[in-house]
């Protein structure tokens, strides 16, 4: 693989879709949908995330995310943030489906408000019943090796396993457990929640993820258009190192310099 | 007849969801729709009947992550 436009072949495939990007970008917290439709523009995402609430019938001339983002050009992917319990989420799930965009569904069943970390038995519940349903479950799960077979068991067509706690920006907290997660799971492994600059994107695209998700990280900078492009570029980066393979780290020096020749 | 949608207590005099949706100046391609905890579909809103009392929420996709 050769850098710059054969990067952009870099494809993968889940269920069939093909995926042209290994950037997934969330569209919460933008100052408005120009903005959003700017930052997606930037982070050359294909995969946009959405969330399903209720439609703002007071005012109804208040515009609609969907007139930002066209769903032809970018694959939506709805999510179940909020919900805290398997009836909720399976719920938010079989409206977004209906809602119409496609069967993928980004499942979250949150345990905890402070720490949003997820609820994994109940994820592991509807993550059963919605594969069961024909859904394209990406369940939003802990940094945790056996609850991501369990998901991957259950039907779930990838597995997104946190860097941190949602919108925290702490980083991969834990790369030695996505190692193992990578090395013993058959689905596609999407870090989800916790980046908080580029450069986490690429740690986590070198340990060999094979995408990222990403919302606060552009949403929260100073210029979201800006660290969109950032960390498009360090998804690339992160993905080439991985396929070129780093070298083992050593306790003491190797010179790079030859000895020969030396006065 | 009064209804009630996303929490917000209506009256209408609407007969299907279709006539509905259009009175609300909503786009059907892109909700979903719950009448009393049950999904309908689309190609149902033409002949769904609204009823008193019916509770119906109408979601779309907003940001999130």
């Amino acid at each position: 693989m050769r850098a710059g436009g054969a990067m952009l072949e870099d494809n993968f495939i889940i269920r069939g879709i093909e995926f042209k990007s290994r950037f997934w970008i969330g569209t919460g917290k933008y100052k408005d949908f120009e903005e959003t439709a700017r930052v997606i523009e930037a982070s050359g995402a294909d995969v946009v995330t959405v969330a399903v609430r209720r439609v703002n019938i007071i005012d109804r001339n208040s515009p609609n995310l969907l007139d930002f983002i066209d769903p032809g050009k970018y694959k939506i992917l709805p999510n179940t943030a909020g919900c805290y319990n398997v009836e909720d989420a399976v719920r938010y799930s079989r409206l977004a489906r209906e809602a119409g965009v496609s069967d993928m569904i980004k499942l979250e069943v949150i345990g905890d408000e402070k720490t949003l970390f997820p609820d994994t038995i109940g994820l592991l519940k509807a993550t059963e019943i919605l594969a069961k349903e024909g859904f394209i479950v990406f369940p939003y799960t802990n940094d945790d090796p056996i609850m991501a077979k369990r998901l991957e068991d259950a039907g779930a067509a990838a597995v997104m396993p946190l860097g941190a706690p949602i919108g925290s920006g702490l980083g991969i907290r834990n790369p030695y457990n996505l190692k193992i997660i990578l090395e013993s799971a058959k689905v596609p492994v999407i870090v989800d929640a916790g980046v908080g600059i580029a450069s986490d994107a690429a740690v986590a695209m070198e340990l060999g993820c094979d995408a990222v998700l990403i919302n606060t990280a552009v949403a929260g900078a100073k210029e979201p258009v800006l660290m969109a492009e950032a960390i498009k570029y360090a998804v690339w980066a992160g993905r080439l190192a991985y396929k070129a393979g780093r070298i083992p780290k050593k306790l003491y020096a190797t010179a790079s310099s030859p000895i020969e020749g030396m006065l | 007849m009064k209804i009630k949608i996303n929490g917000e207590e209506l009256r209408t005099d609407r007969r299907v969801l279709s006539e509905l949706l259009e009175e609300l100046n909503i786009q059907p391609g892109r909700v979903a729709v719950e009448v009393n905890l049950k999904i309908i579909r689309k190609a149902d809103y033409d002949t769904h009947p609204i009823m008193e009392g019916d509770n119906i929420e109408i979601v779309n996709f907003v940001g999130g992550g």
